[in-house]
Order: structure tokens, then sequence, then C-alpha cells
């Protein structure tokens, strides 16, 4: 689909956040000078197409008491498929991007526990007969999630 | 019986009803009221357990088709007050410190870099390795080729 500029101004907007109450487009709508439905009608669209995977409240596992952790997989080109398959049916696997690199794999965790995490890559190890590297974050310097659409 | 906050997120990971009232949609089917979804939301907020509530949008449906984890090797003594400024720049979306897995991979700084093109993404990259400077003994970027899963946390279903 084509973004009109709407759109891409009422992208950038719900990336700062909605606040929690009961009609939480009505302070959006009224600053892009649309009418609630049109900004629902929009995101609508935008999520059919695929331009939004998602709309709803953002979790931190870790303030839930478990953990996120980013880990590599160098997969063979010939089990890319297979590995994918076996590494995406794990619900603990929040997202995976492949990338070029030997490590071409990348995926994070997110458990509910942090006990969870180490289960969660043995797993990955015992189904696919590859390492799982963990990357862990030491520190966060940075949130800003956003991207200017 | 009683709503557990686990209840809650259940109800909500996969994503709130596009609707204009969309907590009372949800509060609805927990058999709770919607003053209280509201008021156990923002205390999760309050806490950190909900960063924020928006979108998630696919970068290369915005047009931003080049996407790269920048990693750097920086100095142990140095990579807290590089990496602050590292993450303060305004084209870095995510900024971490990270543990090196030598001999494999010797980068402890990772910073993602979005763009519309990789020769804007390269010149960003170079802003980052212009700001490192003599701290940084190697680096690399890896280019995203391919979304294979994005659904964000999802709770495992209670056995039994």
């Amino acid at each position: 689909m084509t973004l009109d500029a709407l759109d891409r101004a009422l992208i950038n907007r719900l990336q700062e956040g909605l606040p929690l109450a009961p009609a939480p487009f009505a302070g959006i709508a009224a600053e892009l000078g649309l009418s609630v439905e049109e900004v629902l009608a929009r995101l609508r669209r935008m999520k059919a197409a695929g331009v939004v995977t998602r709309f709803g409240p953002f979790f931190d596992a870790a303030a839930m008491g478990g953990a996120f952790c980013l880990c590599a997989m160098a997969v063979p080109a010939e089990a890319f498929e297979a590995v994918l398959t076996k590494v995406n049916a794990m619900p603990e696997v929040a997202h995976n991007y492949e990338r070029d690199h030997r490590l071409n794999m990348w995926f994070v965790l997110a458990t509910e526990t942090p006990e969870g995490i180490a289960e969660a890559a043995g797993a990955i190890e015992r189904e696919t007969g590859l390492d799982v590297l963990r990357f862990p974050k030491l520190q966060e310097f940075f949130i800003g999630f956003r991207v200017a659409a | 019986m009683t709503v557990t906050d686990r209840d809650i997120v259940s109800a909500v990971q996969g994503g709130l009803p596009m609707v204009a009232e969309p907590y009372a949609a949800v509060a609805h089917g927990l058999g709770i009221g919607e003053d209280e979804l509201l008021a156990r939301l923002r205390a999760m907020r309050d806490s950190g357990t909900i960063r924020r509530v928006g979108v998630a949008p696919n970068h290369y449906r915005l047009g931003m088709v080049a996407n790269g984890m920048t990693v750097w090797d920086v100095a142990d003594d140095r990579v807290a007050a590089l990496g602050a400024q590292v993450g303060a720049l305004p084209f870095v979306t995510h900024c971490y410190e990270r543990p090196r897995a030598l001999p494999d991979w010797p980068y402890n700084l990772f910073a993602m870099v979005h763009g519309a093109s990789r020769e804007e993404v390269e010149a960003k990259r170079r802003r980052i390795a212009g700001l490192l400077g003599d701290a940084c003994r190697g680096h690399d970027i890896l280019y995203s080729t391919r979304i294979l899963k994005k659904t964000g946390l999802r709770l495992r279903r209670k056995e039994g």
C-alpha cells in the first residue's frame, strides 16, 4: 500500500504511545485533524497491509520478573528453513531476523523467569544440534524505538 | 475468581482491538470493569512492566529497506560513556552493551541503524565510527535480509 502524509504522521505519533484512557485515540485524532473513526480506519488498513505489525501494549519481560536475551546461530544454508521452523515454533522466540553474516539467524528470547532463557536456548540447541550464542544486555543506553516514517 | 496480571497480559499480548474504546472491549472479555482494567494497566506502566502502548512498524514497509545491526569492539573502561553517546544519536533506535563471545565475536556494543539504502546506513555507521575513535578496535555491520518472526512477548500457556 502507499502511505500518505497522514498515515506517516499517524505512525510517528503512535510510536510515541497512547494514553491508558477509555478513548485512547481521541487526543491523536484531534492533533491530526481527523475523526477517531478515520484514525481507526487508517490503523486497520496499515495493520492489514503489514505496515504496522502490532498495536497494543509493549511489555518488558525483565520488569515482569522474566528476561530477554538476544541470541545468534550459524545455520547452514541447506538447513535454514528446517531450523527456522523449529526456532519459530517456540513461543519464547519474540523476534527473529535473518542477517548476512556467518551468524545468520538472530532472535530474541523473552521468558517469564530468568532461568527460562537457558531452558529455551538449551531446547533449541537440542532440537537443532546447533550452538545458540547468547548476548544478554549488560547495559541499555537508550530505547528510542521510533523510526521516522 | 480473581483476574491476575498474568490474565491481563495474556488478554492483550496479541494486541488491542482497533476500536474507539479498546479497554472496554478487553475488560468485558475478562469479566472486569473498564476502570479496574485501566487501573491495573497503569500500575503495570508505572512499575515498568508496560513500556508504552502503541504500534510496532515494519521498517521495510516504511521504505527503510536497509536495517543494519552495527557492532563494535570498544574498550571496556570506555564503553559506558561512549555507549551513552552512541545511544543518544538520533538515528540509533536501540543501543546495548552485550558480552563478547570470544574468539568468534569480539564485539560488545550493539547499535541498530535504519535507512532507505545501504549507503545511508553506511554514512550513519561512519558517524558512529568517528564518535568512537581510537576506543574502537574493530567493528562490523550485519544487515537484516528477512524478518523471520515478529510477535513480541508471548506467555506460554500454563499447563494443568
